[in-house]
């Protein structure tokens, strides 16, 4: 044992070293995310997360499931692809939630360091409440300009008018269905 | 039991650490979505479009894109060097530039073009969402990657804000959130399209000239479309693995 006789500064040394790595192993199970390395070298938590955010446009096929009348004028129309919410703007809308969250005394000692993300915003869908929430009625005079509006910059075979000169300032609906507008597929009014 | 100070010092910060991550919780996710089952891209038919800006102020809407950045673009490409004639082109020549023109991102549309001469087209832009992205790769914290479905996000809690992925990616389609301080683009709608609706700006585009692939689908259209189309991926030299796919793309864009 005479090898071992000096070598105590050794051991406690070798203790310490064992307890920093300890300690180190526990710091790091609270500091990483649960889910790091999940997927790879990111949270994987977060796929989840940016796919829970609440959207703003429904879809077609929300709108088509109570406006059939709209549908099955459009089907068999030049905008048949053109879908609703294209014109009609986003059928969910987004309101500022009016209530601020009570914190607690630890919540309130957090908030002072990190400042807290704005209260989560209340969405509207017309499809849920019809009366709240109300799609855009579109200005046809502006409206179709915004595609048909003649330029020479626009693919040739898409129709295409001067709006000063083809109405005259008069909305395009005064002529055209806007679900069904060709003229010679009956879309005349 | 008896709890002195010097014990009840040490339990309640280890409390306070439990307690909010039994607040946290999980986030819920979409229940019959399975990563593993998709390989998201997008197809933008060149020909199609008519540069209305329908899909930038969709994104905008969707997305709660701040002004003057952009998760989805679209410019407007004039080739004054292309001699067209009834019969297509005459002669082009490749050492003049291309006059690019992009006024707010094309969200408000493009002034009416005078000069009829030349090719003018519209190049619709966005996340290419590359499969081997040098944006991911330099990211210091692990904040930016491609998921397992091939769409390339950010994770803003982890994000430094450092901006070295903006300077990373060769299609200029990252920019840092002026009010979060922090890395944004274009996340394919993945809000959207793992409950099975299409992107926003799919949704708006009025001629169909945006179109949500599904690569791992093999009832997808965009597998018939790219055997029969002549389709293009923009800088494909930088093999990026680029998941926007351009129909008609002219050899003039960057």
């Amino acid at each position: 044992m005479s090898v071992l006789k000096d070598a105590e500064h050794l051991f406690r040394f070798a203790g310490l070293f064992v307890l920093a790595f300890v300690i180190f192993l526990v710091a790091r199970h609270y500091i990483v995310p649960k889910s790091f390395g999940q997927y790879g070298h990111y949270r994987g938590a977060a796929i989840g997360e940016i796919g829970e955010r609440p959207a703003r446009f429904a879809g077609h096929q929300t709108c088509e499931a109570c406006h059939t009348d709209a549908a099955e004028m459009k089907k068999t129309g030049k905008h048949a692809h053109v879908n609703c919410e294209a014109c009609h703007g986003a059928l969910i809308q987004r309101l500022p939630n009016p209530e601020t969250p009570k914190l607690n005394l630890y919540q309130r000692v957090v908030a002072m360091i990190v400042p807290p993300a704005p209260p989560t915003p209340l969405f509207l869908s017309h499809a849920d409440d019809p009366t709240s929430v109300k799609p855009i009625l579109p200005d046809t005079a502006v409206l179709c300009a915004q595609c048909h509006r003649a330029s020479a910059a626009k693919p040739k075979n898409f129709p295409q008018v001067e709006p000063d000169s083809h109405s005259t300032g008069l909305p395009c609906e005064t002529c055209h269905k806007p679900h069904s507008p060709g003229m010679d597929a009956g879309g005349a009014k | 039991m008896k709890i002195t100070r010097r014990q009840m010092l040490i339990l309640l910060p280890a409390a306070a650490v439990a307690w909010e991550s039994v607040l946290a919780g999980t986030p819920e996710t979409s229940p019959n979505y399975k990563l593993s089952d998709h390989w998201w891209g997008m197809l933008i038919d060149i020909p199609k479009c008519i540069g209305c800006g329908n899909c930038v102020r969709a994104c905008q809407t969707e997305n709660d894109v701040p002004d003057g950045h952009f998760r989805t673009w679209v410019e407007r490409y004039h080739r004054s060097d292309w001699l067209m004639a009834n019969s297509g082109v005459i002669s082009a020549n490749p050492l003049i530039d291309p006059e690019v023109i992009s006024p707010d991102g094309g969200k408000e549309g493009f002034p009416v073009a005078t000069d009829t001469e030349g090719k003018y087209f519209f190049v619709p832009k966005m996340c290419n969402h590359c499969a081997d992205s040098p944006c991911t790769q330099v990211c210091p914290v692990g904040a930016t990657f491609v998921t397992p479905d091939g769409v390339v996000l950010v994770d803003q809690t982890y994000c430094l804000g450092c901006a070295y992925c903006v300077q990373a990616c060769p299609y200029g389609c990252r920019y840092i959130h002026p009010q979060k301080k922090v890395a944004d683009k274009c996340t394919l709608c993945y809000h959207r399209i793992t409950k099975g609706l299409t992107t926003a700006c799919c949704e708006a585009c009025p001629t169909g000239a945006r179109q949500l692939a599904d690569l791992k689908n093999p009832n997808d259209p965009i597998h018939e479309f790219l055997k029969t189309h002549n389709v293009q991926v923009l800088k494909p030299q930088m093999a990026t693995g680029a998941k926007v796919f351009y129909n008609e793309l002219d050899g003039s864009v960057r």
